[in-house]
């Protein structure tokens, strides 16, 4: 069988004390959208701060794609392909869709050391395109994001995902404080990753929406995972059971 | 049309120019002509420089979302660092280095506090205000030092024209500060910062780098300014820059720069530097007792900070089609 693409083996972390992950198996496979359920304070954060480089795990360790990694930084997290998407604050609101898409990965004209003048022409086109490959429309890549709504700016930050061609994208909450409209426009989204063979951990308190667009759901509570069936064997009442 | 109103919305220092224009207008009459004359621009804009250099340090950082209020007593340590080496030996050269190095190292005591403890900055560098200044007035031994005769003042202060040399330095600076801010990669990590800097820590943006590099370039500046400063008047006085950084903070927001970060350009910051040394000199010439100067700074502060709101939000209002 192919390995994952995201695998974790006895994954452990304490915090002040507290035993927050305890003993993680968890696989993500090459293609598959997993839900990641559980309630407050079960780990799921956790768990993906750890693999989205935010947080470095106190015991066991990460593969993918078979080969051990570690995971020290966003940025390291992002050239291996971890793309992370949070609830709110995934976006700059005070900046230009064009700059939002390229944060932190600006295409430079000329450089030195790094630095350097960006290629606002490329940032401009690419953006657009970017942004009408997820089914979203904004009037310009020159509007600032904070103008846009709520699920659209989610849009913005998944286009960006889909643009530097991450191997997974990881949506932490992605439709807290959404509006039902605009939760839907944030699952219309997710069901195109499917489509377009893009791996994704979704992580949601709301087991409907994970049943809308997920493969497989993942169940945690306590630190530990507790629960992992294909959407299509279980439903929502026998999940909830285990949390 | 439309669209060319949102643009001027969306860009608040071009009410700053707009606003300008009129003041230099009413100035203009209100002094029976004398405004505009040269002699008084020769005056106006050969002090703009001092001001302005501190406005675009305090605008920077507070685009990356850090505030400065230390910028005045900054202005005091650089240059009395500067004099009291010079007294004691120190060529001119090493001397103004060895003042900027003073307004390096309190920029990054100010970043290195803000971020090692995770305080407001607001509190680090009002400590900071009163630590410099002490520090300046105890350094100068009680009186100020009288600079040597033969230093190479007039790189700054010599006039060529209409324009005193130290505007070149201001305008030279300003063009490369308000192309790093808008045109390189690092004024996109600058706004991101401030912006929204869980945002910017996600997509690997080093954004406590970000905060210090800004931290010491506003202290460098204000320093650099307080040297040029020197050089004009010939001595430190130890009170020197007294209420600036209120007036530099001021010039900023007046220029359109929020003070929750990440919006905020360098031109605004001039366009308020600019605003704030028409209206002192306007006010004289038209003889209006000098004491109101604060007055009309204030309330044009306030003035700014509600009528930025009001174009914000009637921008947004106005919808383009794509």
């Amino acid at each position: 069988m192919q390995a994952p693409l995201i695998e974790t083996r006895g994954l452990h972390k304490w915090y002040s004390g507290v035993h927050a992950l305890k003993n993680v198996h968890f696989q993500v496979f090459k293609g598959e959208i997993v839900g990641l359920v559980g309630d407050n304070g079960a780990g799921k954060t956790t768990l993906i701060k750890i693999l989205s480089g935010v947080h470095p795990p106190d015991e066991g360790e990460i593969r993918i794609e078979g080969r051990k990694v570690d995971i020290a930084t966003p940025k390291q997290a992002m050239n291996l392909g971890i793309e992370t998407i949070y609830q709110t604050s995934s976006v700059v609101p005070t900046m230009s869709t064009a700059r939002n898409l390229f944060v932190g990965r600006e295409p430079l004209k000329a450089s030195v050391f790094g630095f350097g003048f960006m290629d606002q022409t490329r940032m401009r086109r690419d953006s657009l395109k970017a942004i009408e490959d997820v089914d979203l429309r904004v009037r310009s890549p020159d509007a600032l994001v904070g103008e846009l709504s709520g699920g659209q700016q989610q849009g913005v930050a998944i286009a960006r995902a889909m643009y530097f061609k991450s191997k997974v994208l990881i949506l932490d909450e992605p439709t807290n404080q959404l509006s039902v409209k605009e939760t839907n426009k944030v699952i219309g989204f997710v069901k195109a990753l499917k489509s377009q063979g893009v791996t994704g951990i979704f992580i949601s308190h709301n087991m409907h929406h994970v049943f809308q667009c997920c493969d497989r759901v993942v169940a945690m509570a306590r630190g530990e995972i507790v629960f992992n069936k294909p959407v299509a064997e279980t439903s929502i009442d026998e999940v909830a059971e285990y949390m | 049309m439309k669209r060319l109103f949102k643009i001027y919305l969306d860009k608040p220092e071009l009410a700053g120019v707009v606003l300008l224009a009129l003041l230099v207008v009413l100035f203009e009459i209100t002094s029976n002509g004398f405004f505009l004359s040269y002699e008084n621009m020769r005056g106006v804009l050969g002090l703009l420089p001092e001001m302005a250099l501190v406005a675009m340090g305090v605008t920077i950082l507070m685009i990356a979302g850090e505030f400065d209020i230390s910028v005045g007593s900054v202005f005091a340590l650089a240059p009395m660092t500067m004099a009291v080496s010079m007294v004691a030996g120190v060529p001119f050269v090493f001397a103004a280095l060895l003042g900027l190095a003073a307004a390096a190292a309190v920029g990054f005591l100010n970043g290195l506090i803000t971020l090692r403890f995770a305080i407001p900055s607001f509190i680090t560098t009002l400590g900071m205000l009163f630590v410099a200044r002490s520090v300046t007035v105890v350094i100068s031994g009680g009186f100020p030092p009288v600079l040597p005769a033969d230093i190479p003042s007039w790189i700054f202060t010599a006039f060529v024209g209409l324009i005193r040399l130290s505007m070149f330095w201001f305008a030279g600076l300003a063009v490369v500060l308000a192309a790093i801010l808008s045109l390189s990669n690092f004024g996109n990590w600058i706004k991101s910062t401030g912006g929204q800097i869980e945002a910017a820590a996600a997509m690997g943006i080093p954004t406590g780098a970000v905060k210090m590099t800004c931290f010491v370039l506003c202290a460098l500046l204000a320093g650099f300014a307080g040297i040029v400063e020197v050089l004009r008047l010939g001595s430190p006085l130890p009170s020197l820059g007294e209420g600036l950084e209120l007036q530099a903070i001021a010039a900023a927001v007046i220029g359109g720069t929020s003070l929750y970060g990440g919006v905020g350009t360098v031109l605004g910051a001039i366009v308020g530097a600019l605003l704030i040394r028409v209206i002192d000199n306007g006010l004289v010439l038209s003889h209006v007792d000098a004491n109101w100067f604060k007055f009309a700074i204030g309330s044009l502060l306030i003035l700014a900070v509600v009528a930025n709101a009001w174009l914000r939000r009637t921008s947004r209002r106005i919808k383009l089609e794509t």
